[in-house]
């Protein structure tokens, strides 16, 4: 597996954001401060906007290229999007929303079953609930596996815990790690938390102000404060620092 | 009530229903790309839209006449292929109506689409649907109480429609005459009692027709 953002330039508001990498990870980590760039990035690689210049390949098959005009659009992508408030459909039931993508034609590993995705993220008793009746984390499993149901080959998640208070947290991050070992599907995980990169991610691409200022191991970047809380390290050079701590 | 009430009453019935049902998806379509497209030209149709809405409506009535007349572009085409007559007809008051209620159903309508949360639909998209299905699934299903508000505002606006109706349809009894219509020539008469009657059927419909339009606003998602 491997995505390919080949020399991206995207205007934003406030500057412009330049990315040029190859993500193989399982789980790369986009970590970087609010405003960075980070969710304009994931706009990008699922096709829900176009960049002024680059590339983005996903094993090899050229999605948008802004040079030869080409843009798959986010429909014919298989590109998962998870955003920070699980954004489900409101007027349809937890049911409903989970396989509003499962009929698409892609191939399916064969733990993608509506079963199975509702037993790993133990939302199987919420399945005939209304939206507005959910707490925020049961909105984000529901979400997570409203993605997972459509078979994705690459799953983008914006700051999906970012919303929620700590000790909730904590809870939902298993359900992530239980996601990556059980179906496979690589993913780009946006984040400025430093324990969410350590307990889930095996490659971390540090943004600020839409650069990719600093790139490896998450061991490499983030120092234990205490057994589960991490902080930046302080051999890392960043711009805006402060905003991150 | 006397039969010829109950005819007016019908016949302005019947040509509010369809002036709206002949509207709505223009309307929705207009709205829609009010709403979620930019495009060259788009302010000047935005303008033209709401004409209807300030000018006089004789003077709106006029460029009916004009336009659906034998001899008026639309109406010469329609005559010479289709054999179909508008200016003097029930379809001239189907055509007044439609026009005088437009403006009314694409600024709800659009409203409605406005308040349909974009990234429901990218999501969507990411998820494997096309533009039609996402569409279909969610921006229809989630902008519906506004349009059914504003397909409700157009038909009420539909049924005391009177300036453009008199222009382009005349006043035809028992062909082209609807309530309103109806009460200007009985007040001119001095047949109060008959306006009367008239008059309190037109109430009665329009507050049904406004009220419902504000129940949808009102309603919740369940």
């Amino acid at each position: 597996m491997s995505v390919e953002l080949s020399r991206l330039r995207l205007r934003l508001a406030r500057f412009t954001l330049e990315v040029d990498a190859i993500l193989t990870g399982r789980v790369t980590a986009v970590f970087g401060a609010s405003g960075a760039g980070k969710t304009s990035l994931l706009e990008v690689i699922a096709g829900l906007r176009r960049p002024v210049a680059g590339a983005v390949r996903v094993d090899g098959v050229e999605l948008t290229n802004a040079a030869s005009r080409i843009f798959a659009p986010p429909e014919r992508r298989g590109i998962g999007y998870v955003p920070q408030d699980g954004a489900l459909f409101p007027h349809l039931t937890v049911r409903q929303n989970l396989v509003y993508g499962s009929g698409t034609r892609r191939p399916r590993s064969p733990g993608l079953t509506f079963e199975h995705v509702t037993e790993v993220l133990e939302i199987a008793a919420l399945v005939d609930r209304a939206i507005a009746t959910l707490s925020g984390g049961e909105k984000q499993r529901v979400a997570l596996g409203r993605a997972l149901l459509a078979a994705p080959r690459l799953l983008l998640l914006d700051e999906p815990l970012a919303g929620l208070d700590e000790p909730l947290r904590d809870r939902l991050l298993p359900y992530f790690i239980r996601v990556r070992d059980e179906f496979k599907i690589p993913m780009i995980y946006v984040t400025h938390s430093p324990d969410e990169v350590m307990a889930l991610c095996d490659d971390v691409l540090l943004l600020a102000g839409g650069r990719v200022e600093s790139r490896g191991v998450p061991a490499g970047l983030f120092v234990p404060v205490t057994d589960t809380r991490y902080r930046l390290a302080p051999s890392v050079i960043v711009p805006g620092r402060e905003t991150i701590d | 009530m006397t039969a010829e009430a109950w005819q007016i009453t019908w016949f302005t019935l019947g040509v509010a229903t369809l002036s709206t049902l002949l509207i709505l998806p223009f309307g929705i379509a207009l709205a829609w790309l009010f709403a979620r497209r930019d495009w060259p030209g788009k302010s000047i149709v935005e303008t033209v839209v709401a004409l209807p809405l300030v000018l006089p409506p004789v003077a709106t009535g006029l460029i009916l006449l004009m336009l659906f007349g034998r001899r008026g572009v639309l109406g010469g085409f329609l005559e010479k292929f289709f054999g179909v007559e508008i200016v003097f007809t029930w379809r001239a008051v189907v055509i007044a109506t439609a026009v005088m209620s437009f403006p009314l159903l694409v600024s709800t309508a659009r409203v409605a689409f406005e308040g349909v949360d974009a990234r429901l639909e990218r999501i969507a998209r990411t998820l494997g649907a096309g533009p039609w299905r996402v569409f279909a699934t969610i921006t229809l299903p989630l902008a519906s109480r506004g349009l059914a508000a504003g397909a409700a505002l157009a038909f009420a606006r539909a049924l005391g429609e009177f300036g453009a109706t008199i222009m382009v349809a005349g006043f035809i009894p028992g062909k082209t005459v609807t309530l309103a219509l109806s009460i200007h020539h009985l007040a001119q008469l001095g047949h109060d009692h008959e306006a009367l009657v008239l008059l309190t059927v037109s109430v009665v419909i329009a507050f049904a027709s406004v009220w419902l339009s504000g129940w949808f606003l009102r309603r919740k998602h369940a």
